[in-house]
């Protein structure tokens, strides 16, 4: 039984809770013994990614102390794992627990398919489904084949969600866009932050999708921001919910 | 010129740009078409990511013997007949330039785009000292004739409407009133600038390509215009950033096929002309450039954006390029490699560029010579937080928040009290000013309970996981 302590983002727990018990159900439901370290609070990203390294330091410290004793780490988003994956180098490279922590720490549907071996779940969700490939997740964890690459194809978030009776994945114009959160880049450009949304959005309800998800909630939850102002007829649910089998709340 | 108005932040020429939606969603659209086209290119070499890693190979072994290279292709241009000078900043250069035009008495000079002489500032230099410059490439002329900078460096007036077009050749060159056709107003185009050509003293281009080995080297373009420009007049000035040196004329193929694949999906440019020495009878100058390069061959973190190759490829992909607009970056070479290099030469002025970047990456995959480019950024928003240039209410912010994460009971209790009194305070308090989020988006709704607490309470009932287990390999 893998033990796994369970990384839930700050913004996460305190604003969707029911993505965190929806990734501890999958967890559990795949036999691991899962764990929610209480101590923990943020990763320290929004800190680094503005420069602010010195700040971000000792979050990155606490990180490691916390989650050294765990077999795995897993967090619904890609985009921490990818700063405690790919950035805590630059940061606390020299903590005793550095590299054990960095190297087992795993977004879920990657720990899923890649640790796991997972290869789909039971259930049905019979919506067209849109996939925002988060940036984080695509490009420094290599979830999926960005566009970009002339490498063979492969998806891990969708390959999980296919799985699903009845859903269907939504083909897009633009594969892989930016949705233009990009942490305080939603504040400081709010213009075109704001502007790449829309496009983003644009491009699903041309490609007629029902439910738009992610294995990033930051990405959803400025595009849920955009969806609400403009009353847009989207559900948005983040890929755990969907696996763990929520219905969506598809507007009348 | 950029240099002389007064600087802005991009947020603020950027939100300018999005402010005529139409504009902005056109200028997406053509790049994103550019964007669309390189990666067929690219799919059709089954080879295309190995060539990527030996370019950038090849470009980093050259760095790591810079002066020798140069050094090399330096003697060897000499042994060709080429007068090599060397130059530290941009005034330097300018002088070089105009010492050479003023030893043959010249005035007229025709010039084939280079980003550098763009980068030195030399039209304006070379106009106030009398002398007459055309930029021949066609875009690069017309931006010249609107006397504003390019706002990319290979499609320099992606940015300009046929329509402004139609309307300024109507006020400058003549041309139907609201004629808009392209093979027209190329035509008209074309008309003056053989007229420009043929009474050239002086050409001048830039160099994509400097081969150390041979001493030759190699100009790229599309319209064949730096092969024109050479062709008449009998004294060629080459401008050239000394990055631009690659060891052998074997390495030049894998560049060759990457530029114009990345560039515009070309799979070669049109036009690669090669020069070694000068033509029998003429002179050829070569004018090697720094201006802060050496500084970044310095430092390891940024090193390797000196494998550029100016394809643009960078700039097509970067969603916030697309929608902003070159000239929102205020600096030669606008985009992500833009905002890398510009900072290194005035980090005050260009302090706001790498945070016009969402970090999505995208960069970092396009570029034909592996540049790390978001990863960079990344770096640069870290120098610039050292150097007190990071905005004082995003550090106080970080720093504020950086100490209630550090305190695990502040990040709960103070968690829960925003969550329980959001949900009452008035629209206005919310969504004001001074909330750019909720400028045009929503904040998200407020739980009654953190996930910790559900958590906690899930784990007081003993909640058995649910008995379906998912299909295994
Ligand atoms: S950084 Fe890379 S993609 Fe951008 S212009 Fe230079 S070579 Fe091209």
């Amino acid at each position: 039984m893998p033990r796994v302590g369970l990384f839930i983002p700050c913004y996460v727990d305190q604003l969707y809770p029911d993505v965190g018990l929806a990734t501890v159900e999958l967890l559990e439901q795949c036999g691991c013994d899962v764990d929610f370290p209480t101590a923990q609070t943020c990763c320290g990203q929004p800190m680094a990614n503005t420069g602010c390294t010195e700040a971000a330091k000792p979050l990155a410290r606490r990180f490691l102390e916390i989650f050294r004793d765990y077999e795995y780490v897993v967090a619904p988003s890609g985009s921490c794992v990818a700063m405690v994956r790919n950035h805590y180098h630059d940061l606390v490279h020299e903590h005793p627990d550095f590299e054990a922590v960095h190297t087992k720490t795993f977004e879920l549907c990657e720990f899923l398919t890649d640790v796991l071996k997972v290869d789909g779940f039971p259930g049905s969700f019979p919506y067209r489904v849109g996939l925002h490939q988060s940036c984080h997740g695509l490009r420094e964890l290599r979830s999926g084949k960005s566009s970009e690459l002339n490498v063979p194809g492969f998806n891990k978030i969708g390959g999980l969600l296919e799985s699903l009776d009845g859903l269907q994945l939504v083909s897009l114009q633009r594969p892989d866009e930016c949705c233009g959160f990009g942490g305080t880049f939603a504040v400081s450009e709010e213009a075109v932050s704001c502007m790449m949304g829309l496009d983003r959005l644009h491009d699903h309800e041309q490609s007629g999708t029902q439910v738009l998800t992610a294995g990033d909630m930051s990405c959803l939850m400025h595009l849920q921001g955009l969806i609400a102002r403009q009353k847009k007829p989207l559900a948005v649910m983040h890929v755990a919910q969907i696996l763990a089998g929520r219905k969506p709340q598809l507007p009348a | 010129m950029t240099s002389a108005t007064a600087h802005r932040d991009h947020p603020e020429t950027a939100a300018e740009f999005v402010a005529n939606d139409a504009r902005a969603h056109w200028h997406d659209q053509s790049l994103w078409f550019v964007r669309a086209r390189r990666d067929k290119a690219s799919q059709t070499l089954p080879e295309w990511e190995e060539l990527r890693e030996r370019a950038s190979k090849v470009k980093l072994h050259t760095m790591s013997r810079m002066a020798d290279y140069l050094e090399q292709f330096e003697r060897n241009a000499i042994a060709l007949g080429a007068q090599v000078h060397w130059a530290r900043t941009p005034a330097e250069h300018n002088e070089i330039v105009l010492g050479i035009i003023q030893k043959h008495n010249a005035t007229r000079v025709v010039k084939s785009k280079s980003m550098l002489t763009e980068e030195c500032h030399l039209n304006p230099f070379l106009e106030r000292n009398g002398v007459v410059v055309t930029d021949t490439d066609l875009g690069e002329w017309i931006v010249q004739l609107r006397n504003e900078p390019p706002s990319h460096i290979v499609m320099p007036a992606i940015h300009i409407k046929k329509e402004e077009i139609g309307e300024l050749f109507h006020d400058l060159l003549g041309t139907e009133k609201g004629a808009t056709d392209p093979p027209y107003l190329v035509n008209a185009a074309r008309q003056k600038l053989r007229e420009q050509f043929l009474n050239a003293e002086i050409g001048l281009t830039g160099v994509n390509f400097a081969i150390a080995e041979t001493g030759g080297f190699v100009v790229c373009t599309n319209e064949g215009n730096a092969d024109l420009g050479v062709s008449l007049p009998k004294v060629h000035i080459a401008c050239m950033g000394i990055e631009k040196i690659i060891p052998k004329a074997a390495d030049l193929g894998y560049f060759l096929r990457l530029l114009g694949r990345s560039a515009t999906g070309q799979p070669i440019t049109t036009y690669s002309s090669h020069f070694h020495g000068p033509r029998p009878g003429g002179e050829l100058h070569i004018i090697l450039v720094d201006n802060g390069r050496s500084n970044i061959l310095a430092s390891p973190e940024f090193r390797r954006s000196l494998n550029c190759i100016r394809c643009g490829a960078c700039m097509n992909t970067c969603p916030v390029y697309r929608r902003s607009g070159g000239h929102s970056y205020s600096t030669t070479v606008p985009g992500p490699i833009g905002s890398i290099l510009a900072p290194t030469r005035d980090a005050q002025e260009h302090a706001s560029l790498p945070f016009a970047c969402s970090l999505c990456g995208s960069c970092t995959d396009v570029c034909p010579v592996k540049i790390d480019l978001h990863n960079q950024l990344l770096t640069w928003r870290r120098e610039l937080a050292l150097k007190f240039l990071v905005p004082f209410d995003k550090r106080l912010g970080m720093s504020l928040a950086a100490a209630v994460f550090a305190r695990p009971w502040l990040y709960r209790v103070g968690g829960a009290i925003a969550r329980r009194v959001f949900p009452w305070l008035p629209r206005m308090l919310v969504y004001n000013r001074w909330n750019p989020w909720g400028r045009q988006r929503e904040l998200p709704e407020m739980p009654a309970q953190s996930f910790r607490a559900l958590y906690a309470r899930r784990k007081r009932n003993h909640k058995v996981p649910s008995d379906q287990k998912p299909a295994s390999r």
